[in-house]
């Protein structure tokens, strides 16, 4: 018998196309996902040297970054913005490469459409000019981001230059309570090994909480794998996946998918594979999870004090936590429960499929959202936005005094105008609560989708469990 | 690729932890579809005050900090957005290495194919380092003139050494691969290039997925 392998490791291993002596391995790109704004200068790269895109079929190309949601039109953004768009329009017509157009009806957050879409499939590498690019690691892909020469590289070889990360098993013990969600796993995790916690490694999420998960929520866990530092975030595929993929636009058909789930299935780590690492967390007693800092790690359970620095042992983090709490404005020791909110925003490649927007139009059905909160809701795709309309969830939000959005990436990054005014608290299911994110001088709590619901209704931080 | 052999200046302290790109490079200045104008948006949240106005608290607005090339971090340096941006704003201000006791995957790659050097050094050295910045805050200005550069570094690549002024010496990691293409200023799509037989001859293999080259 072979050495038992990772996940990680079958992938890894059968993308190598070269490695020579101490040297990184040259590592082939089976899907590479473009928006707008890590992408221009790559290309240009690419124009100077007069080389072509290698596989263009292999590329595919969407605008969420900076496109406005509240219409589908590109007046009133911004100039560069503009420009932005427009270059990348240029580029894919350029260079072969299939664009989902502002207008196209299957447009959305590059991390939303290409599952999809089906065009994430197992055994895949995926790469993109984005961090969140994790979140395709869901499918039992080896998915991470890299920077604007690493997508020029890709455009002109499709392959990167990389060494080989180490593997941590990330294993979710128990049954997750009532209104406790992926959500909350992954900001507890996060919470537990910090947001340097996982450099270096690549995550395995195991156990029998994530087997319970489906493909939507495995997306929201793996997807802020990058919050704990880790270079990507897997699940190995099983039934859930297959039966996810299987009626996919861009999935394989007929006797192709026979021969591909044979594959998929053999992909799994085996028994006894080795792993350098291993974190255990029992999601039995958890808890909704919110954030009182400008980290992701800074979180705690709901129901918990924000802790107090002068409890800190370590200086550095200590300090950390005071510039944290002095920027958000609250008190160590106080409960975050009940902090009057401004904003509640729930979209973002986290938390914008339809699992999240059913889980918050469940909370908010047939109730007002609080006086005075301003609640936005943008969908992560055209696809999802037009579900969502169909099952009447739009109606949900929009009569409680919600705004319902066309899809983008929108106050996630703030780059479209969607943003914070200096001062505001905001519940976001969003991923980065980092200084300004949001806004110049905005705070931002993430939370779940149920959580940032329960929130708007009350026009404070509220526990979902006690709607 | 601008080469990198030795490089001896002062340093710039901006010792928080967990320094993350949106910190680095906020997300406005990210709609440039060039490299121009990213030193205006360095650290621009610290730099410029809500009304716009120049920080002076803040290191990289303060004289004494100008043409200075090593930036010294706190933990974790670069972590969050994959923004390549971050690594550009930074050498647009003329900063050619980073010192921390840790940096983020991405940030890292992304800085090593800039040719921006990220210098991880253990927690004692850093906090000499730190405590060197805090000493040079602390002494009279006449010192700094008289004596040519009482508080400067000197990082050596080929040797992945870190001198500091008392002549101590502090050794830093780096790949073999990433050091070779830094000293000799070798870019990474040149050498990937040189592959493309293989790549080809990959593509066409069965270990190719799904099954040899197939348009998706
Ligand atoms: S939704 Fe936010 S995190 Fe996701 S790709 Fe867009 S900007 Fe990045």
């Amino acid at each position: 018998m072979s050495k038992p392998k990772t996940l990680f490791e079958k992938i890894w291993d059968s993308h190598i196309v070269a490695q020579e002596p101490d040297s990184p391995a040259i590592l082939y790109i089976d899907l590479h996902l473009i928006h707008e704004v890590t992408s221009p200068q790559a290309f240009e790269g690419l124009r100077q040297r007069g080389l072509k895109v290698r596989r263009p079929d292999r590329s595919i190309a969407t605008m969420d970054h900076s496109i406005p949601t509240q219409s589908l039109s590109l007046e009133g953004l911004d100039e560069l913005g503009a420009k932005q768009l427009q270059k990348l329009r240029q580029n894919c017509a350029e260079f072969g490469i299939k664009l989902y157009d502002l207008n196209d009806p299957q447009r959305g957050i590059v991390h939303v459409i290409g599952p999809e879409l089906g065009y994430t499939q197992p055994g895949m590498t995926i790469v993109c000019g984005d961090s969140h690019t994790a979140t395709h690691g869901a499918f039992g892909a080896l998915a991470f981001g890299v920077g604007t020469s690493e997508v020029e590289l890709v455009l002109a070889s499709q392959c990167l230059i990389q060494y080989r990360p180490k593997t941590c098993q990330v294993v979710f013990d128990g049954k997750l309570p009532k209104r406790v969600t992926a959500k909350d796993m992954i900001l507890a995790l996060i919470a537990q090994v910090g947001v340097g916690g996982g450099t270096g490694y690549v995550f395995e999420y195991c156990g029998d909480a994530v087997r319970e998960l489906n493909m939507e929520e495995r997306m929201t866990l793996c997807n802020m794998s990058i919050e704990a530092g880790a270079r990507a975030g897997m699940v190995a595929p099983d039934d859930t996946t297959f039966a996810y993929l299987a009626d996919k636009p861009f999935a394989p058909k007929g006797h192709e998918w026979d021969r591909m789930l044979e594959y998929w299935r053999s992909l799994p780590s085996d028994e006894g594979a080795h792993y350098d690492k291993k974190i255990v967390v029992d999601v039995s007693q958890l808890e909704p999870m919110v954030t009182y800092g400008t980290n992701p790690g800074m979180g705690i359970p709901i129901s918990q004090p924000i802790p107090d620095p002068a409890l800190e042992r370590d200086p550095d983090r200590r300090t950390a936590m005071e510039k944290a709490l002095n920027y958000m404005g609250f008190q160590p020791n106080r409960p975050l429960l009940g902090q009057a909110v401004d904003v509640v925003f729930i979209g973002s490649c986290t938390n914008s499929r339809m699992t999240d927007l059913r889980q918050a139009a469940s909370l908010i059905k047939g109730r007002k959202i609080a006086n005075g909160v301003r609640l936005i809701v943008v969908p992560g795709s055209e696809s999802v936005r037009r579900q969502a309309e169909a099952e009447g969830l739009d109606k949900v939000f929009k009569e409680a005094g919600g705004e319902w959005r066309f899809s983008g990436c929108s106050m996630c990054i703030a780059m479209n105008g969607d943003q914070l005014k200096p001062g505001q608290v905001a519940v976001s299911t969003s991923n980065r609560n980092f200084e300004g994110r949001q806004g110049d001088g905005g705070r931002t709590i993430l939370a779940s989708p149920l959580t940032a619901a329960a929130s708007a209704i009350t026009g404070q931080v509220t526990d979902p469990r006690s709607i | 690729m601008q080469p990198f052999t030795s490089l001896t200046s002062a340093l710039i302290p901006v010792p928080y932890n967990d320094i993350d790109t949106d910190q680095i490079i906020p997300a406005r200045y990210l709609k440039v579809t060039d490299k121009n104008g990213l030193a205006e948006g360095l650290f621009a949240r610290w730099r410029y005050r809500a009304d716009g106005s120049l920080n002076e608290d803040f290191p990289l607005n303060q004289p004494r900090y100008h043409n200075r090339q090593i930036l010294l971090a706190g933990d974790n340096f670069g972590c969050g957005s994959s923004r390549e941006h971050a690594p550009w704003a930074l050498m647009a201000w003329n900063i050619r290495a980073v010192i921390s006791t840790s940096f983020a995957d991405i940030f890292r790659n992304n800085a090593l194919k800039n040719g921006l050097l990220p210098v991880q050094v253990d927690k004692q050295t850093h906090s000499k380092l730190l405590a060197l910045t805090e000493e040079e805050l602390s002494s009279p200005q006449s010192f700094a003139e008289a004596s040519a550069m009482p508080w400067s570094v000197t990082i050596d690549l080929a040797n992945q050494t870190l001198i500091l002024p008392d002549s101590t010496k502090a050794f830093f990691p780096i790949e073999s691969f990433h050091k070779t293409c830094l000293l000799k200023g070798i870019d990474s799509l040149g050498y990937i290039l040189e592959f493309s037989g293989q790549i080809e001859s990959y593509e066409w293999s069965d270990r190719a997925y799904p099954f040899g080259v197939k348009k998706l």
